[in-house]
């Protein structure tokens, strides 16, 4: 009986010896930030360990920092979440830096400007809106919206139809109204569109992509040779056939073609062209080479100074003479060794 | 194929004459026939006016190469040096490099110009001036850029890159398919 108590015993501890102990000591208490699972060792490197076996130095190290926060974690009020343990981290000690930079400020749009001048605020308004007819609130756009003037069945005409232009006052009464109010419709929709790609044209200082000619108030002159020229070309066989009027001068917004030199054209007259270029292109370079002429200045210096000295030497004693030659040319080494 | 622009002429002397300067001209001006440059699929040939005047009769397509292959334009408009211009360009270079039997390997190799391996340099060479890289018994080996001025490479320490690589002959195994 006593053996196999023995027996048991040894074999718990050498199943023990095995693993190393979760008690960790340090002399100096390591930093740990739960939140961020993050420990920071503030204890002097063993260097005479760490020169014998580095690897398995660092490992050990690794090794109890780990265990010291995991013993730490096992002290962190913990709860179970479908059947399994978990531990509520703290908020976070350490600030981390973000790793992008801050993005920019969105360019202000032509409409926010033009508030911001005139003192616009923005005010906000509610989502829900009373409704006349129904008598209760609904949302003020989309879908069920308040007031809808789509779901009209029955529109007026307006009275002043008729007034408003004479030539056509017959045909005016009859005017389509529904037709008319989804056409204003699109129209204030594609405006909306064409300012929002124009506002981020000019955020990215770039063109106004593929609009082509956006109508203006007042047309210049500029402007109606581009209609011009847009509106030939706007047909099945993009204006090949369109037939030009007589003393009509040839449009400058018509793309020009490129066109290169003939290749068996005279290689002699060619050759005289490049030579002209090549003259351009030399004429460019500075005659006055700077990095060449500061070597041989440096150069002279050098030789100037280095007789100077040997002169000094000569004279044996020298006194004043080399000490004023010394501080001389020392200076000019300094400079010598920057460039 | 067709004859360089005036933009083009322009890229194109501007980078030649980083190697030989005016000596362009005798390029252009030769006494022994009429040669030119012509522009073929973003290659630039140097070529005598007879084998030009022939080699249009060949399809654009079927055409690989005529004469001597300069380089070439990127695609951003900016002219490639190759090697196959070397033959044309050692005779008139100002400066050249002369590289050790030691260093030759490195360079034919691809890799830059250490002070180590500097056999010679011509006196006076501004920093980044084109330069050719010659081996000791005057072979011309490719082309380079020098890092540093003459001066400089006397102080320099012998891990220093003396000049840039460029182009070398070991292009002709190397990017066999990229020449022409």
């Amino acid at each position: 009986m006593a053996d196999l108590v023995e027996k048991v015993l040894r074999e718990a501890a050498e199943k023990e010896s095995k693993f190393k102990t979760i008690e960790v000591e340090k002399e100096i208490d390591v930093i740990i930030d739960e939140g961020n699972l993050l420990v920071c060792d503030t204890n002097p490197i063993d260097f005479k360990l760490q020169k014998k076996n580095r690897e398995d130095y660092l490992k050990d190290l690794s090794r109890d920092n780990t265990q010291l926060l995991i013993n730490r974690i096992w002290q962190l009020p913990t709860h179970r979440e479908d059947e399994v343990v978990v531990a509520e981290l703290p908020d976070v000690k350490t600030l981390i830096p973000r790793e992008k930079p801050v993005p920019k400020k969105r360019k202000a749009t032509k409409w926010e400007e033009y508030a911001r001048m005139k003192g616009i605020n923005k005010k906000k308004k509610g989502r829900m809106v009373f409704d006349e007819q129904s008598k209760e609130y609904k949302p003020r756009w989309g879908y069920k919206r308040a007031n809808d003037d789509t779901k009209d069945w029955l529109i007026e005409v307006p009275q002043n139809a008729g007034k408003l232009k004479k030539k056509k006052a017959e045909i005016y009464p009859f005017e389509d109204q529904f037709e008319k109010r989804k056409k204003k419709k699109n129209e204030r929709t594609s405006k909306n569109e064409l300012q929002r790609l124009r506002n981020i044209a000019r955020a990215q200082k770039t063109k106004v992509p593929g609009v082509g000619l956006t109508p203006t108030i007042a047309p210049s002159k500029d402007h109606l040779g581009k209609a011009l020229a847009i509106a030939k070309k706007s047909t099945a066989s993009i204006g090949k056939f369109t037939e030009t009027l007589p003393k009509e001068k040839p449009s400058k917004f018509t793309g020009k073609k490129r066109k290169f030199e003939p290749n068996y054209g005279d290689v002699k007259k060619e050759n005289t062209k490049q030579l002209d270029i090549l003259n351009s292109v030399l004429n460019k370079t500075p005659i006055l080479d700077v990095t060449q002429a500061v070597n041989a200045h440096v150069k002279d210096e050098n030789r100037s100074s280095s007789k100077r000295q040997k002169t000094d030497k000569k004279g044996g004693k020298g006194g004043k003479g080399s000490k004023g030659s010394k501080n001389n040319s020392q200076p000019k080494k300094g400079k010598r060794n920057k460039r | 194929m067709r004859p360089l622009t005036e933009e083009e002429t322009k890229i194109f002397f501007e980078k030649l004459s980083k190697y030989i300067g005016e000596n362009i001209k005798l390029l252009l001006d030769r006494p022994d026939g009429t040669y030119c440059f012509r522009l073929h699929k973003d290659r630039v040939f140097y070529v005598r006016e007879e084998i030009m005047k022939l080699a249009g009769n060949i399809a654009r397509k079927n055409l690989i190469s005529m004469g001597t292959c300069f380089g070439k334009f990127t695609g951003s408009q900016k002219f490639k040096l190759h090697i196959t211009a070397l033959d044309f360009i050692a005779p008139y270079a100002k400066y050249k490099v002369w590289v050790k039997p030691s260093a030759e390997q490195q360079f034919v190799y691809g890799h830059h110009v250490m002070k180590s391996g500097l056999g010679r340099i011509t006196e006076n060479t501004p920093q980044y001036q084109g330069v050719i890289v010659y081996s000791m018994n005057d072979l011309p080996l490719g082309f380079g850029v020098a890092a540093k001025t003459t001066q400089e490479c006397r102080r320099a320490d012998p891990m220093a890159i003396v000049s840039f690589h460029q182009s070398d002959i070991g292009e002709y195994i190397r990017s066999e398919e990229k020449l022409v």
